[in-house]
């Protein structure tokens, strides 16, 4: 009886540990399978010529990622140039002025954000961006644009990755000790010096891993950018161009040109450079934040 | 004891949502002396001490009426400019709080922000008041690495200098020696009974033996309650009030 209950003690910490492992390994399995896929590719031709030639014509044999990699930079940096501003001014305020029942209010609102499906950003960007674009932001400029374009993919992705950095950057923000505001005040400084000088300092590494951690989203994102970023294989040369990110790229072709030779092998490389862009991003972040913790104690 | 009056409190109360922290307290606190502000925790020792910079502000649900006067004006008179009030006075926390820059930016900070930039002046006063609070041979060669590295006994006389290179009148300290050993608290004790010549020392403590070290000037509170004020002479040795007496012999706590 007694043996009966310890061996059940064993078996369920055992199968609980066999559980945890095989989630924690998907990712090298993922990424193992990629790489093993891929592998036809890199053998006809070398990596570099991959990433860096521009010339993307598959029923030729020619694949040259280099417009996709910097369609997903382009579309990305507009959305981190929109985003960071507006993240960290609307967390400062949540964390430094806000009465506590507004802040009780939005930040719900705000996480809430990040559970609309992401189709639905997409559509929103194809009724409202997009024409925007179109009819008055490029004219204003003197081009003409159709309006799906690294602005609008930038667009749409900044409000998708918003409450990720706003959401981290109030909870760093948080964990600035009220005394050190307080020993600023008390020296006759005002609330937006405090704010300036000291909490924005204390917490800029932590901001930082917030950012990095917006911007391993964005790299990724994949249904709303493609609907909006126009998918012409070619390098951007100003944000009312269009834009072909490399998760576009994946989900617009994959399953359907497979006939073509190597079209596969390449898709699957690409997937790979993308997960290995993510992967570095997660781990600076993770890098960052410990030393943060470190810092603030 | 004659004085003359720094801060004057009167009939002072202190809400925080529907509790009171301090019943209707009136009571002066003299100029040049060290004054000290004794009870047991939580009786309001540190609201009535954060209430003269108005640190109590940012809390929220406060409610404070009555007016604590200084120089004669009452600090919580709408019109009043709350950054000038502070600037008046010099804070020591229970445990110090560098800022987060290096040990000439700390000192330099208070100044920089009340518009001094001539560099010069600069080292000048981050020297002067490094010197002041005993702090400038252990560091004058470091000047420029993080304050943080320093110890917590540096810290908190680093903070002590930070707090005087505003050029205040008055130096309020809550239980700055809680988090000290005993050889760095002997030395802030030790200057404050200096630093008493030129301004006005109000410190927060538990500790009964450092107010009668310090002390000129006592107020004991209870519960939120003014019960004795008086020279410390008087409340030590010859206590009025039976709850004082208890609390001097160690009864209460």
């Amino acid at each position: 009886m007694r043996y009966k209950r310890l061996l059940k003690d064993k078996l369920a910490s055992k199968f609980m540990l066999i559980l945890t492992i095989l989630s924690s390994l998907i990712v090298f399995l993922i990424a193992f399978g990629l790489y093993q896929r891929s592998r036809s590719i890199l053998a006809t031709k070398s990596l570099t010529e991959l990433l860096f030639s521009t010339s993307w014509h598959p029923l030729k044999g020619e694949f040259g990622f280099f417009p996709f990699i910097m369609g997903t930079i382009w579309v990305t940096g507009v959305a981190v140039v929109i985003a960071i501003p507006l993240c960290l001014l609307t967390a400062i305020y949540l964390s430094e002025y806000a009465h506590r029942r507004i802040r009780e209010w939005t930040k719900p609102l705000i996480d809430l954000l990040a559970g609309i499906p992401s189709v639905v950003y997409g559509v929103w960007g194809v009724l409202v961006i997009v024409p925007m674009i179109k009819n008055h932001i490029a004219p204003f400029f003197g081009r003409i644009s159709t309006g799906y374009s690294v602005l609008a993919g930038g667009v749409v992705l900044a409000i998708m990755i918003f409450p990720i950095i706003i959401h981290v950057s109030v909870e760093i923000f948080s964990s600035v000790p009220y005394e050190v505001r307080e020993a600023s005040l008390a020296l006759g400084a005002t609330k937006w010096q405090t704010v300036k000088h000291v909490v924005i300092r204390k917490a800029l590494p932590g901001v930082i891993a917030a950012i990095v951690l917006g911007l391993s989203r964005a790299f990724g994102e994949t249904m709303a950018v493609l609907m909006v970023a126009g998918n012409v294989a070619k390098v951007p040369s100003s944000v009312l161009d269009p834009a072909y990110p490399l998760p576009a790229l994946i989900a617009n072709n994959y399953g359907e040109m497979l006939s073509v030779p190597l079209y596969d092998s390449a898709l699957l490389l690409a997937s790979l450079v993308l997960l290995m862009v993510v992967l570095f991003f997660n781990i600076i972040s993770r890098v960052v934040l410990t030393t943060v913790e470190r810092r603030v104690q | 004891m004659e004085f003359r009056t720094h801060i004057s409190v009167q009939n002072l109360n202190v809400f925080y949502g529907n509790e009171q922290a301090l019943k209707n307290i009136t009571v002066d606190i003299p100029d040049k002396k060290i004054t000290a502000i004794i009870g047991p925790s939580g009786c309001g020792k540190t609201t009535l001490l954060k209430s003269f910079n108005r640190l109590i502000d940012s809390i929220d649900g406060i409610k404070v009426s009555g007016k604590v006067l200084v120089d004669g004006e009452n600090i919580f008179d709408p019109k009043v400019e709350v950054t000038r009030i502070r600037k008046k006075m010099g804070l020591l926390s229970q445990k110090p709080y560098p800022l987060p820059m290096s040990i000439y930016d700390n000192i330099a900070y208070g100044p920089r922000i009340h518009g001094i930039k001539d560099k010069k002046r600069l080292n000048e006063i981050v020297e002067h008041y490094l010197k002041e609070s005993g702090l400038w041979y252990e560091v004058k060669d470091r000047l420029h690495s993080p304050a943080s590295r320093l110890s917590v006994g540096q810290q908190q006389r680093l903070c002590l200098a930070r707090g005087l290179a505003i050029e205040p009148e008055i130096i309020l300290g809550d239980e700055p020696t809680s988090a000290l050993d005993p050889k760095s608290s002997q030395r802030i004790e030790h200057r404050f009974l200096v630093l008493k010549k030129q301004y006005t020392v109000v410190i927060v403590t538990h500790i009964l033996r450092q107010a009668k070290r310090l002390a000129d000037y006592v107020i004991f509170l209870y519960l939120g309650e003014l019960i004795e004020h008086g020279p410390a002479e008087n409340v030590f040795n010859n206590p009025k009030e039976e709850m004082t007496k208890e609390y001097i012999k160690g009864i209460i706590s």
